[in-house]
């Protein structure tokens, strides 16, 4: 069994070409230096606060927790940050992490666009060059965020290759990283991919959980019972979570994209119906068949059409610390409606299969219960999408 | 410790890749006796794996084309058992970390030894990763070969103290691909492979002509050329074997003429 680093159980360290390691110890030994420098973070939390517009807000969604008839319902709204998703977080962070480290050039793979977008933002900001890779499926799914990456200066990478979604965008970053790596930072989107890059993205999104922790403490007094996120890869929920691990009575659950449902081959729940594997630079729990050949995975959600799952996830899973649970496009579709219609907000699709699992269990628990649900984003870039899903044709 | 000895004591070893099953078994079957017959030294036998992160287009089409023919590691493996009964020799698994652990690492690493694969080529198992397999290919026999990229600087002592079998240098960043030029210091990256250990090295990546493959050869012990055989498999299809054949055998007289 290997003991390398970056290890959560038996889950995550460093599988990948010998030509990527000196680039990964090199970011590892610039994250120890700077994440505890007071500079650093200065610069940073400038950035969170004044740009991204941190904190986001907890908010209180009582049409929503009065129709359910049970559990009260906290929305922590990081669709509310600049660019319209948590991304943000973590791709301040990285990129600044880049600058001191030298890079004057951003990579990254994007699913949904959120992530792509938030790193053309800070490349913008902070007048670096930036490439974005993108499957050409979700170009298509997904056409106003291309618009808005070119937009920020950014080039826009349409991938080919394999299923033409987030596994191979994420592939041709890796690919493009070995090819140019002394001026270019590969900023990662998710708490995957190899060491140290499931701990810095988590670590500059476990934000999202020490503001609801703070910011409950304030409203109720108290710590909440269940916290909810989105999972892909499972950076907001890793967020989300975190600050949360060590308090047993909070239950965390993550909600995976089922697709058109588990007992079918269009699904991309990875706890699942995946199983242990070795890929994308960690081991972890992949869709995968039986001679280990990745599967091609489904979802109405970009975001979440991934066929694995962070290490950090994987190991909160095997010992029981937290639950994931598929949601189906069905009733992820119905959340984004019905929050839209309850709330008027209209949740990203990734974010509402977390609203989908509010809605089932807050109505069997009490009404002096507290549940967070994290929206990840806003909804407006997957309005057409939607609207298609239901048979109507918009014009974006 | 097996067969891949034997590769480097014939001058300087000239080593083709192959996907298995592109486009399909009896194909590589073929290509793979006429390589042999021809001078290859020591034949990569590649498993395809539905995302070869370390491949350029070429290799990752060949992948393609041999996972829709309904390849599989169990069929691959019986494409070894009867090729062996003539091909003697030396034949190393080129393939990607989960391809093996997924079929059970155990499983997977005793059926190379029965079967007779020599060596193991993971390009996504790095030094810091091979405890991996390591235990596993040293209780059968099989190299668990490493490789040396042109950016492992301060790494390369280390990684050469445990090689074991052959290492495979690393000769350009990037993917595996056809390369107009090879860039890096080849020649400094050898010689401290050399201070650290007398496993032979082998170059690869990029190198698709006689000229790169006598220069690269020159500097090391040995050249790796795998693109450029599969644009020849991807041209000729199941005709391919003679056109393999005579590539093998025009790169082998290169590396042979280069004193």
């Amino acid at each position: 069994m290997s003991s390398s680093r970056g290890r959560f159980g038996i889950h995550g360290g460093q599988y990948i070409p010998e030509t990527l390691m000196n680039a990964v110890i090199e970011l590892e030994a610039a994250y120890d230096r700077y994440k505890d420098d007071p500079d650093f973070n200065r610069e940073l939390n400038a950035l969170l606060n004044d740009y991204a517009g941190r904190p986001s807000r907890l908010y209180y969604a009582e049409k929503m927790t009065r129709d359910l008839g049970g559990a009260k319902i906290y929305l922590k709204r990081e669709d509310l940050n600049h660019t319209g998703a948590h991304k943000i977080n973590n791709v301040l962070g990285q990129a600044l992490l880049a600058k001191r480290m030298g890079k004057t050039r951003l990579i990254a793979e994007t699913g949904a666009g959120q992530h792509g977008v938030a790193t053309a933002t800070a490349a913008a900001l902070m007048g670096m060059e930036c490439v974005v890779f993108m499957g050409e499926e979700d170009t298509k799914r997904q056409a106003l965020n291309v618009y808005r990456m070119k937009l920020l200066g950014s080039e826009v990478v349409p991938v080919r290759t394999g299923t033409a979604t987030l596994k191979d965008a994420v592939s041709e970053a890796m690919r493009e990283w070995t090819r140019r790596i002394s001026d270019t930072h590969y900023c990662l989107g998710s708490v995957m991919g190899p060491h140290p890059f499931p701990t810095i993205v988590r670590d500059f999104q476990s934000v999202i959980s020490r503001e609801i922790k703070e910011q409950l403490l304030e409203k109720e007094g108290r710590l909440p019972d269940a916290v909810i996120a989105c999972v892909g890869g499972g950076s907001n929920a890793i967020g989300s979570f975190y600050h949360f691990i060590n308090d047993e009575s909070v239950a965390l659950i993550g909600c995976e994209a089922a697709g058109r449902g588990i007992d079918t081959f269009e699904t991309a729940a990875t706890v699942n119906t995946g199983r242990l594997g070795i890929f994308h630079g960690m081991k972890s729990y992949f869709c995968q068949d039986e001679f280990g050949q990745i599967a091609p995975v489904y979802s109405i959600s970009a975001g979440l059409d991934y066929p694995g799952i962070g290490p950090e996830h994987a190991h909160l899973h095997d010992i029981g610390r937290a639950q994931y649970v598929p949601i189906t496009d069905d009733e992820a579709v119905e959340a984004f409606e019905y929050l839209a219609k309850t709330e008027g907000i209209i949740p990203a699709i990734e974010s509402a299969h977390a609203v989908a699992y509010a809605k089932k269990i807050a109505p069997t628990m009490g009404k002096d219960r507290i549940i967070v649900v994290t929206i990840s984003g806003r909804g407006d870039k997957d309005c057409a999408a939607i609207a298609r899903y239901r048979g109507e044709n918009i014009n974006e | 410790m097996n067969r891949i000895k034997s590769a480097f004591e014939n001058g300087k070893a000239f080593i083709p890749f192959v996907t298995c099953g592109d486009p399909d078994l009896e194909t590589t079957a073929k290509v793979v006796r006429a390589a042999a017959a021809n001078g290859a030294d020591l034949i990569e036998l590649g498993i395809p794996f539905s995302d070869p992160t370390a491949e350029g287009p070429v290799i990752q089409g060949a992948n393609i084309r041999a996972l829709s023919g309904g390849v599989t590691t169990d069929k691959i493996f019986n494409l070894v058992r009867s090729l062996r009964t003539d091909v003697k020799i030396p034949l190393a698994f080129m393939t990607y970390a989960n391809v093996v652990f997924s079929y059970g690492a155990e499983r997977f690493i005793s059926t190379c030894r029965e079967i007779g694969i020599d060596g193991l080529i993971l390009p996504d198992l790095p030094f810091e990763e091979r405890e991996e397999f390591l235990p596993l290919c040293r209780k059968y026999g099989v190299a668990l070969i490493s490789l040396i990229a042109p950016t492992s600087e301060n790494r390369i002592a280390m990684i050469a103290n445990e090689a074991e079998g052959f290492i495979y240098v690393v000769s350009s960043l990037g993917v595996t691909g056809m390369r107009n030029e090879i860039n890096t210091d080849i020649g400094s990256i050898v010689k401290v492979i050399r201070e650290n250990t007398d496993i032979p090295c082998a170059v690869g990546f990029g190198i698709s002509t006689p000229e790169q493959a006598a220069k690269m050869s020159a500097l090391s012990d040995g050249a790796i050329v795998g693109s450029a055989i599969i644009k020849i498999i991807e041209k000729y299809g199941r005709d391919s074997a003679p056109y393999v054949g005579e590539y093998v055998k025009s790169m082998k007289e290169a590396m042979l003429a280069q004193k």
